[in-house]
């Protein structure tokens, strides 16, 4: 550990790559010569300044590390360090059958569980061969699946007011978001961690008069986002904050498999509900919103943002037509009495969680224990690209970057 | 283009570097030789008629304690909108490929992680250091003759002995003593016994 030392150099980079200066006093060197060699060692020049953001940071959304190379105040590079909410879900799984594993996925996202839910029981389900559901099941997860998005999406976007330094925005969006947990605590029990949506079909029915309670928070909820839209989206100064940051080419977004809100804020018009529907999307009708460019380039920090906000319309709209479609019926017939996918089998799926894609790569071994499962993390692969869009921006703003993108530390880590 | 037609385009250029392609699988996919990872994957990537411009996902696996190490890709195309799944087998005593990373920005974290997790080493990766674990963890914990290592920083790891108390405890429970049974499914690292695996 000491080695440097001895070697007479009075500093060396511990095992976290951070600086450590030796300043007993019998060192001849003065702190600031060795900071300077040692930046200079590492390929900076003089000037420059290594900071750490988090992992205990407010503006990081939860415990992400970023170590942040400045010069001045511009940020010339920034390495995210992963891993302090990692638990290794995937080594879980190898080890519980395949209904076990549905909780540990509402801890993934756990801003977004039924989605999670969703997209791991699908991903069974094209393992099993299992397509033919009751309709009331297929309209019970759409319906679930779009309300986790309005509220994902809100905490997405009042997080995001807060990061720009707009306090009120996010109180208005965690007050609605609280009605949407009421409506989910009412049907499954909880409030963020589902454990809902099963392989075959859902936990429990609907409970009585839930569809028309759902319906008057559409009613309530729909006036709200307009004030909530001249409360911040039409505010000039949050416009000037954010339309000019973070610029995400299209190619650029495509090469680093930006998914979600990031790729569509972009301009890129994809999503996996349109494009490869599954479930039941196909019955519904609505629009896929893309970053326009309205106030400044296109891909910035606002058009993502902006993408959300629209995506939160169109959500009401399915929402509306699949609560007014949906059948009576029985939601555990098709519940699997064993779940024994064939020996050798591998599925890959994907569905479109509110921060992106979310993919399950299952292999089966012929027992009720998956063989290996595979969670392909939307956050984790959007995140990637924080350097990419920071690079020359100041240091301020490298927060709301880090907000526009929107991560789940515990998709990230996993 | 349909995956068969794909598979006989690049099963057409390269011969016997592709080893099988599965058309009946869930997501059609191509096995390949590892010694051509990267050059089918360019292919793959600039061909006029193929342009798989979107890596969706890159995970490894393990087929077994004793047996080979495998690495799957699956690909899209935007303008193209098919896809296909490519995959090689590697030997477990030193498993090496040659990094996409140049083809695909995003093969950079997934490479990471697969190195973290499988210790996969992808030849040409500009920073390949453990993402997920800290960077002095010992092992890979995804393969299937992993143990956990006893020790970390001075921090007890595995729980092995308290699961063996507790084992014996349900097994011979002293009088005036009432065993709830509590169900028992967190083998976290890999160290507790996994239960019974049913025969198929």
């Amino acid at each position: 550990m000491f080695n440097n030392i001895f070697k007479k150099q009075r500093y060396y980079f511990d095992s976290e790559g951070l600086l450590v200066v030796d300043m007993s006093p019998s060192s001849a060197v003065h702190y600031q010569e060795a900071v300077q060699a040692a930046t200079q060692d590492a390929g900076f020049s003089g000037e420059d300044m290594v900071i750490n953001f988090g992992p205990q940071h407010p503006s990081t959304h939860g415990v992400l590390r970023l170590e942040v190379v400045l010069e001045g105040e511009l940020v010339k590079k920034v390495t995210p360090h992963l891993g302090y909410l990692h638990r290794n879900f995937e080594k879980h799984a190898e080890y519980i059958p395949y209904n076990e594993i549905v909780p540990y996925t509402d801890r993934l996202d756990y801003l977004a569980a039924m989605n999670m839910n969703l997209g791991y029981v699908l991903a069974v389900e094209k393992l099993l061969g299992l397509t033919e559901l009751p309709e009331r099941v297929e309209y019970i997860r759409v319906i679930c699946a779009e309300f986790n998005r309005i509220a994902s999406h809100l905490m997405a976007i009042g997080t995001f007011g807060l990061d720009a330094g707009a306090i009120t925005p996010f109180l208005w969006a965690f007050r609605d978001r609280e009605k949407i947990l009421d409506l989910f605590e009412w049907l499954s029990g909880a409030r963020m961690l589902y454990n809902y949506i099963w392989v075959g079909g859902v936990a429990r029915d609907l409970p009585d008069g839930w569809v028309e309670k759902a319906k008057e928070f559409l009613d309530y909820f729909e006036p709200m986002m307009v004030e909530f839209n001249n409360l911040l989206t039409h505010n000039h100064i949050f416009i000037e904050r954010t339309a000019h940051i973070g610029i995400l080419p299209a190619d650029v977004a495509i090469n680093y498999a930006a998914t979600g809100p990031v790729l569509r804020g972009s301009g890129v018009k994809w999503d996996l509900r349109r494009d490869q529907p599954y479930s039941i999307y196909d019955r519904f009708e609505f629009d896929i919103p893309v970053g326009e460019g309205m106030y400044g380039p296109v891909g910035s920090a606002f058009d993502r943002y902006w993408v959300r906000i629209r995506e939160i319309e169109e959500s009401v709209k399915i929402l509306r037509q699949a609560l007014d479609q949906i059948p009576e019926g029985d939601v555990f017939e098709a519940i699997p009495r064993k779940i024994r996918p064939p020996a050798g089998k591998e599925a890959y799926f994907r569905s479109e969680a509110p921060r992106g894609e979310i993919g399950f790569y299952i292999r089966s071994n012929g027992s009720d224990i998956p063989d290996r499962v595979k969670c392909r993390s939307s956050c984790f692969v959007n995140i990637s690209l924080i350097d990419e869009i920071s690079r020359g921006q100041l240091v301020a703003d490298l927060v709301i970057n880090i907000g526009s993108i929107d991560i789940v530390l515990g998709e990230v880590d996993r | 283009m349909t995956p068969q037609d794909i598979a006989d385009k690049v099963q057409k250029q390269f011969g016997d570097a592709v080893l099988e392609f599965d058309a009946e699988a869930l997501d059609p996919v191509i096995k390949v030789n590892p010694e051509a990872w990267f050059d089918i994957c360019e292919f793959l990537k600039t061909d006029a008629d193929l342009e798989f411009d979107n890596l969706v996902c890159l995970s490894g696996f393990d087929y077994g304690a004793g047996k080979e190490l495998g690495i799957i890709i699956h690909l899209y195309s935007f303008p193209k909108r098919h896809s296909i799944a490519v995959k090689a087998d590697l030997p477990r005593e030193n498993p090496r490929i040659r990094s996409i990373e140049s083809l695909w920005r995003t093969a950079d974290w997934h490479e990471r992680e697969v190195f973290d997790l499988y210790g996969v080493v992808f030849d040409g990766h500009p920073d390949l250091r453990r993402i997920l674990c800290p960077d002095d963890w010992e092992g890979y914990p995804l393969r299937k003759d992993y143990e956990v290592q006893e020790f970390y920083h001075g921090i007890r790891v595995p729980y092995k002995e308290d699961w063996e108390e507790f084992d014996t405890f349900l097994k011979n429970p002293r009088r005036g003593h009432f065993v709830f049974q509590f169900e028992r499914t967190l083998p976290a690292n890999g160290n507790a016994k996994p239960k019974e695996k049913p025969s198929p």
